[in-house]
């Protein structure tokens, strides 16, 4: 079994992919499309719950445990934010509570995306970043008890 | 008159534009700026931005205080900026108070006449609309919360007009406040607001009109609209931010309580009773923002130097241009009713969030807005995700509106 790569490894991967794309149609055509491969989210999370707050669009996050990792579930209802949503599921997915919490909470900035974002959007990703983040602490507090 | 060559006054927008210098920067590395988010707030000529830099390096002291050359010029160019104000609106200079905006002068008004009326308010009623701005909302709300009074809404039609015929029963014996918007942020609409003020006189009620988005569009004559109150943001008429004016009909004003006490709203202080100023002094505690009304007044020294018809035709044509280009699109729907010369126009594109629209466009330039408009009743109604809307300017030229749709129609060829 191959080893998974680590959250710096697919963030190194992700940017790579997207600094292929110097015209922002292309970069922003490929988030869209990382949004359209995301898995379809369960209707029974599409709760006030499970909403991300702090996004101008809605964002719903749906975390799940299975051997000790973090499993999201994830979906917004404008396809940008949701490729961005996808993105960052896919840095943070199926890893433990110590991985998510050791890496630096700077994806935007290391993805360049804070250039190509308002503020607002910056705002979202981070308030989805925390939420994930938020996830992880109350899990590694769980086993911890 | 116009002269008898042209049945059109003359508009150069290529001059007015000159005047603003933040309209020839460029965002995202080389691309011009295209500035369509003027209800939001709009920008700033060179001689209004030339007169905040001239108060602090000419003339700054603190008005109403000091007896030295410093302090009287720059009271009596605070008390000249209340005097073109008086002028802007067809009122006198006893009748305006500066306040930090439009949001300020209805939490002052909330609370001046919440406390005016307070005997009568418990068993009556307020009246508003469901276009209001959350700003000519929560005030009223905090107002029912300490006093019980009733809170009406004359709701908002399918074409994104007022009902008025339910306004005309909903305003009855009781009511003790009518307050309404003039011009839509959200919708463009423009009501007839001196429709409402004649309902609320008829029924021995206090009117407010909500002109921040009119200002700049509409010849306002508070004698004409016939309301006891009105207010707006210098910030929406090319003035500085965190200026803002609450009118108060002479007769109403002298009865109100203070709003906030301090400093310079007094005319003696003992520790054990104050006697307050007359006039709107009494409600501006403490030292006002004195540039900002010195740049309001430069402002509207320099709209009303504009050819205020010429300058409504022109944002006529764009707001048509706007309406006509998003109508002949497909899967575009356009709200509110665009009879009038606002310049905004809001709209939503079927199975595309507004937020995606507003992203792409941003990336091309173009500034516009996104959301509920801080009108969340009103986008719970017509539109639960929210609008796109673009807002046009004195100097807005028609190669931009030309441009955010080329910018408009790369972004939907993207998210479709």
């Amino acid at each position: 079994m191959s080893q998974q790569a680590t959250i710096a490894e697919t963030l190194a991967e992700v940017a790579t992919t997207l600094g292929r794309y110097p015209e922002w149609e292309d970069r922003y055509a490929a988030i869209i499309a990382m949004g359209k491969e995301l898995a379809p989210y369960p209707q029974e999370y599409r709760t006030e719950a499970f909403l991300v707050k702090g996004c101008q669009s809605q964002v719903w996050l749906h975390p799940s445990v299975t051997d000790d990792k973090l499993h999201f579930d994830a979906d917004s209802d404008a396809v940008i934010v949701k490729g961005l949503v996808a993105l960052i599921v896919r840095l943070y997915q199926d890893r433990t509570p110590a991985e998510i919490l050791a890496a630096p909470p700077d994806v935007a900035e290391k993805l360049d995306l804070t250039q190509h974002l308002s503020p607002n959007r910056a705002n979202g990703l981070a308030s989805m970043l925390k939420q994930i983040r938020l996830y992880a602490l109350a899990l590694s507090m769980r086993k911890s008890l | 008159m116009q002269s008898s060559a042209s049945s059109r006054p003359k508009f150069d927008v290529a001059a007015v534009r000159a005047e603003f210098p933040i309209l020839s920067r460029t965002v995202h590395g080389s691309m011009p700026l295209v500035y369509l988010d003027n209800a939001a707030t709009t920008q700033k000529p060179n001689v209004v931005i030339d007169a905040i830099t001239s108060f602090y390096r000419q003339h700054n002291a603190n008005a109403h205080r000091a007896g030295h050359v410093l302090g009287m010029e720059v009271t009596a160019m605070y008390e000249r900026a209340r005097h073109l104000v008086a002028e802007l609106i067809g009122a006198t200079s006893d009748e305006i108070i500066f306040t930090r905006g439009t949001t300020e002068s209805l939490n002052l008004l909330a609370t001046v006449l919440g406390q005016h009326l307070s005997s009568q308010l418990p068993g009556s009623n307020i009246v508003i609309t469901e276009m209001e701005h959350h700003a000519n909302i929560v005030p009223w709300q905090m107002l029912r919360d300490r006093t019980g009074v009733e809170l009406r809404i004359i709701p908002v039609l399918g074409d994104g007009g007022l009902d008025v015929e339910t306004a005309a029963t909903l305003i009855d014996e009781s009511t003790a406040i009518v307050s309404c918007v003039h011009v839509s942020n959200t919708l463009g609409t423009t009501n007839d607001v001196a429709l409402l003020c004649r309902l609320a006189r008829e029924a021995n009620a206090l009117s407010i009109v909500d002109a921040a988005q009119s200002i700049s569009s509409v010849k306002i004559d508070v004698k004409a609209l016939g309301c006891d109150a009105l207010v707006f943001s210098g910030h929406k008429l090319h003035a500085p931010m965190g200026i803002g004016v609450a009118y108060i009909r002479h007769d109403l004003l002298e009865m109100l309580p203070p709003y906030q006490g301090g400093g310079s709203m007094i005319t003696n202080v003992t520790f054990e009773s104050t006697t307050y100023a007359h006039g709107p002094l009494r409600f501006e505690a403490g030292t006002p923002n004195i540039e900002g009304a010195v740049g309001l007044g430069t402002a509207i020294e320099w709209f009303t130097s504009c050819d205020l018809r010429a300058v409504q035709l022109h944002k006529q044509e764009l707001t048509q241009a706007l309406v006509n280009g998003l109508c002949s699109r497909d899967g575009i729907s356009v709200h509110g009713r665009h009879q009038g010369h606002s310049g905004i126009v809001s709209f939503t594109v079927d199975g595309v969030h507004p937020n995606d629209v507003g992203i792409l466009l941003d990336e091309q330039g173009i500034a516009v807005r996104i959301g509920h408009h801080c009108t969340m009743p009103l986008s719970q109604k017509l539109c639960t995700n929210g609008t796109v809307r673009v807002s046009a300017a004195i100097y807005t030229s028609n190669h931009e509106i030309e441009t955010f749709f080329v910018a408009l129609d790369r972004s939907l060829r993207m998210l479709r």
